[in-house]
């Protein structure tokens, strides 16, 4: 049965937002969303899942709550999008509640069980639906809709001002400065041969990776530039939130912004769903075929840099090490064995997980999952314990997360199954190992 | 009443479970052209590369962690599809209607194969009862698919041995196996045509776009 707990956790963005729907509204937003939206292959997927349960080994919600069969990504689909289609919408607001629960909390669309179906149906997918339907109805954890707002007036996830950005940006180009001499942060640059582009908690908490970032484009020697208005952020919780119109303004305004600078790529940070978004739902929800210029996630330019030679390794970091694989880079990029390179290169006792590659775990915060905040935490610490216990077997010290979700996520996970292991991303330990301009002694 | 089941019916079923099939797919092809990246994202590479590893068992993790369910469900899907196309009862039927003959299986194989149908079938309902997060999202629906599924095996195989009275036996099991056709584009059976689709698109996103494996 499914966690009495959870049931009872009070979010005012499901709480209150159900409490007034109409049925009338409720049949018309389901309606037109199953009309216009998912019909060919929402329908073959219904039809097809023959209910055999074989994705439930797929789902780390599942295999953490003790094989709960609630927490099945196929009870997921039957308590959610099944029962919309069966009744042709008419649900009631409790029905929508317990919906939007399993939808943003529940899964994390991390797509690990389109892997185990045997039929490849997409059950991400129709949980993506679930949100949409959610988000069109205002139904949305208050958090995580927060981020959403935040995404359409400022154009950043986390409220950044304008002055606050550029501000940041010099204060790191200093720190930078005082590693590597002439380090700069090329504001606006037009022509640059690449945009740099990462995320709002970066300046919001995370400043010192700017200032990595600085240092290691100044020993590669890269050509590169951030643009100083908006649009520098392509993290995009509105994917996750079902608001997609916000996120195809904010998939939208990066591209533009990359396009005016006339760069020949974008080089992304350290994050997964930003990366899902900017190359994937953004180009998919605006109607391109794809992106109009490369984009180049942080761990393939590291690669690059490294196995070019561009950069070399000085000293390798000593500590045994494990990696965790990103859904999105992974299962969405298939970027696992370039990662495994650079954690060689860069560690000595490189420890590796298991299951590794595209069977990975998800950190169980990505999804948006983590951004529905602080009343879901305890709900998400309950669906990672297989996650803790794969990272406990490898014995590491220390958990590589080259993915903003999975950092933050990973670090909830030590703290609450107490695994004394710390987190970095992999421009943390690259600024440690790399030889520096000027270092030679 | 033989003469019917054994004309006309026979010809209704076979003439509504293709043009079904063709109307499933045609219907279901329109719809799929509506969204503009349903065809686009399709690859022929990345989509049979997919196929080739959830047609073969063992060759993807899923199978490789269950290997019971797969040895039966494996076994269950070639006998299901192999003994009605190859028993010599209907080789005979097939000559006699449109001249048309084929290899056919010996008759003590075709009485195993038909056998383990039915057990996969008592398989399948067993693990459904017995599996909570199988009986959570099972239906009586899903049980009412397994009988008729099993039906018509069971019927032929009674007529075959001459239980009971085999001439009706031969009739009900003619009319099972009318159902089970008709039923094919219809029912859940139909991911006999979907799960080649379903399959290809999942492999051609992962392979093609994502640059990464689904198996």
């Amino acid at each position: 049965m499914a966690d009495k707990a959870d049931r009872e956790v009070k979010d005012a963005g499901l709480d209150e937002t159900t409490k007034n729907l109409s049925p009338e509204r409720i049949e018309a937003v389901i309606r037109q969303v199953l009309d216009t939206r998912a019909s060919a292959r929402l329908k073959v997927y219904l039809e097809t899942c023959v209910h055999c349960g074989l994705c439930s080994d797929a789902c780390h919600h599942y295999l953490s709550r003790d094989k709960d069969p609630d927490f099945a990504p196929v009870a997921k689909v039957k308590d959610t999008i099944w029962e919309m289609v069966k009744r042709k919408g008419k649900v009631d607001g409790e029905f929508i509640k317990n919906a939007a629960r399993i939808a943003f909390i529940e899964c994390g669309a991390c797509r690990r069980c389109s892997m185990y179906c045997p039929f490849g149906i997409d059950i991400a997918q129709l949980i993506m639906l679930v949100r949409r339907i959610c988000s069109l109805l205002g139904v949305v954890p208050q958090y995580l809709q927060d981020t959403t707002n935040s995404h359409a007036a400022t154009m950043n996830q986390m409220w950044v001002q304008q002055d606050e950005w550029i501000d940041t940006l010099m204060w790191q180009e200093e720190e930078a400065s005082m590693e590597v001499p002439k380090a700069r942060i090329p504001l606006d640059k037009e022509g640059a041969d690449c945009m740099y582009s990462v995320i709002a908690p970066e300046p919001k908490i995370l400043a010192q990776l700017i200032g990595n970032m600085a240092v290691i484009f100044k020993a590669a020697g890269e050509d590169w530039t951030m643009p100083s208005t908006d649009g520098w952020d392509n993290s995009n919780m509105a994917m996750y939130s079902g608001d997609f119109e916000v996120m195809g303004r904010v998939e939208r305004l990066h591209w533009e912004r990359a396009m005016q600078l006339r760069v020949k790529k974008i080089v992304m940070g350290e994050c997964g769903h930003a990366f899902r978004g900017a190359v994937y739902d953004g180009p998919k929800w605006l109607g391109w075929q794809g992106t109009p210029i490369p984009m180049v996630h942080a761990v393939e330019y590291y690669y690059d840099i490294i196995k070019s030679g561009r950069i070399k390794i000085r000293e390798k970091y000593k500590e045994p090490v494990t990696v965790q694989d990103p859904c999105n880079i992974v299962r969405g990029r298939g970027l696992h064995h370039k990662l495994r390179y650079i954690m060689n290169e860069m560690c000595e006792d490189f420890r590796d997980v298991e299951p590794r590659f595209e069977h990975n775990f998800c950190c169980g915060a990505g999804g948006g999952i983590i951004n529905c905040g602080p009343p879901w935490k305890l709900a998400r610490m309950k669906s990672t314990r297989v996650k803790a216990e794969q990272f406990a077997r490898t014995g590491a010290h220390t958990i590589v997360t080259p993915c903003h979700n999975c950092h933050s996520g990973i670090e909830d996970i030590i703290k609450h199954y107490k695994l004394g292991m710390h987190i970095s991303f992999i421009s943390e330990i690259l600024v440690q190992t790399m030889e520096l301009p000027g270092d030679k002694a | 009443m033989f003469e019917f089941v054994r004309g006309p019916l026979v010809w209704i079923a076979f003439i509504v479970f293709v043009g079904g099939v063709l109307y499933r797919l045609v219907s279901t092809a329109i719809l799929a052209g509506k969204e503009k990246t349903v065809f686009p994202t399709m690859d022929l590479k990345y989509g049979l590369r997919s196929l080739m590893h959830w047609i073969v068992p063992f060759a993807n993790r899923n199978t490789r962690m269950r290997p019971i369910f797969t040895v039966v469900s494996f076994a269950f899907h070639i006998c299901l599809l192999a003994t009605p196309m190859f028993l010599m009862g209907h080789a005979v039927l097939w000559k006699e209607s449109w001249g048309v003959s084929w290899w056919s299986l010996p008759p003590a194989t075709a009485d195993v194969m038909t056998l383990v149908v039915v057990f996969g079938c008592v398989f399948f309902v067993l693990r459904r009862l017995t599996s909570p997060e199988v009986r959570n999202v099972t239906t009586w629906k899903d049980y009412a698919l397994v009988l008729l599924v099993v039906s018509p095996f069971i019927t032929g195989y009674a007529a075959h041995q001459q239980w009971l009275d085999a001439r009706a036996m031969l009739i009900l099991h003619i009319i099972c196996g009318a159902l089970w056709l008709v039923a094919i584009p219809f029912t859940r059976l139909s991911h006999m045509i979907w799960f080649a689709f379903s399959r290809a698109y999942m492999g051609s996103e992962f392979g093609a776009v994502r640059n990464a494996r689904d198996w």
